[in-house]
């Protein structure tokens, strides 16, 4: 039954970044990403990393897709900036480049995976760690890196409406 | 054929792959965006995975930051589009060619 599962999943997960990387408008690869990000969302579900997967709707496929999706309306591309045809050279070389690497990564799994246990072929328990032990380890162990993420967001928020806001009509 | 660990990495190797695809052939930065978007969301798969397997909830906690970073580069990276958009009229990365060799 988990594997069944997993296999809807993944097929979700590779068709949908695929339709990502080759859909011409950048709002059909938006729409498709957050295709892509709930079933990922279903993969953490899958393992019990279920505050991750609440996480990942709510933060990922919710905050950061509007902002995307946000952006691109501000933007208001016409027709002609986004339907210029791509070279063809660099789409077969980077092609070729991204199949040679995913080659090269599973060259290194199926080697990590040989040399460990056999264990690592043992089922994936399904254990759903409670929102408890997760953040009981967030605010004991992680509680400083916990306490510099806000400052990285506080860094970021002040970074983004630097970059962004209108120099010219600001200043008086 | 039960569910394990090799399933994930490779599906997360696979993921990954395609977003450097992406990254390569788009010309378009929004588009770029989101294959960083897709390699994050690669990683944060294996995390999981690990996590899982190990029994431990610190890849958990990792996958956590990685939310966290993700949405902070979304944002700066975001404003840098705008600027751009507003100083050349385009969103093609092959029009930001000041630094190009």
């Amino acid at each position: 039954m988990q594997l069944i599962l997993f296999i809807i999943f993944a097929v979700m997960t590779i068709a949908g970044a695929i339709l990502v990387i080759s859909m011409r408008s950048p709002v059909s690869s938006a729409i498709a990403l957050i295709f892509v990000l709930f079933a990922i969302a279903g993969l953490f579900a899958l393992v019990g990393a279920l505050f991750i997967a609440a996480l990942q709707i709510i933060v990922y496929a919710g905050a950061i897709m509007v902002l995307f999706l946000f952006i691109i309306m501000l933007l208001n591309l016409r027709e002609e900036l986004i339907s210029r045809e791509e070279k063809r050279f660099s789409r077969i070389l980077g092609t070729a480049l991204g199949i040679g690497f995913l080659f090269e990564i599973g060259l290194f799994v199926r080697r990590g995976l040989s040399e460990g246990s056999r264990a690592l072929y043992s089922q994936l328990p399904y254990n759903p760690s409670s929102i408890e032990q997760t953040s009981e380890g967030l605010f004991t162990r992680y509680l400083f890196a916990f306490e510099i993420t806000s400052i990285l967001l506080l860094v970021a928020i002040v970074g983004a409406i630097m970059l962004a806001r209108d120099k010219d009509r600001t200043e008086r | 054929m039960t569910l394990n660990l090799a399933h994930f990495l490779v599906l997360s190797g696979v993921i990954f792959a395609i977003g450097v695809i992406g990254v390569i052939i788009r010309r378009n930065a929004i588009i770029i965006l989101m294959s960083i978007e897709l390699m994050l969301n690669a990683a944060n798969l294996a995390l999981v995975a690990f996590s899982a397997y190990m029994q431990d909830v610190s890849g958990q906690i990792f996958v956590f930051f990685v939310i966290t970073v993700a949405a902070a580069e979304a944002a700066v990276g975001l404003a840098l589009i705008v600027v751009l958009f507003r100083n050349r009229k385009s969103v093609d990365v092959d029009d930001f060619n000041l630094m190009k060799w």
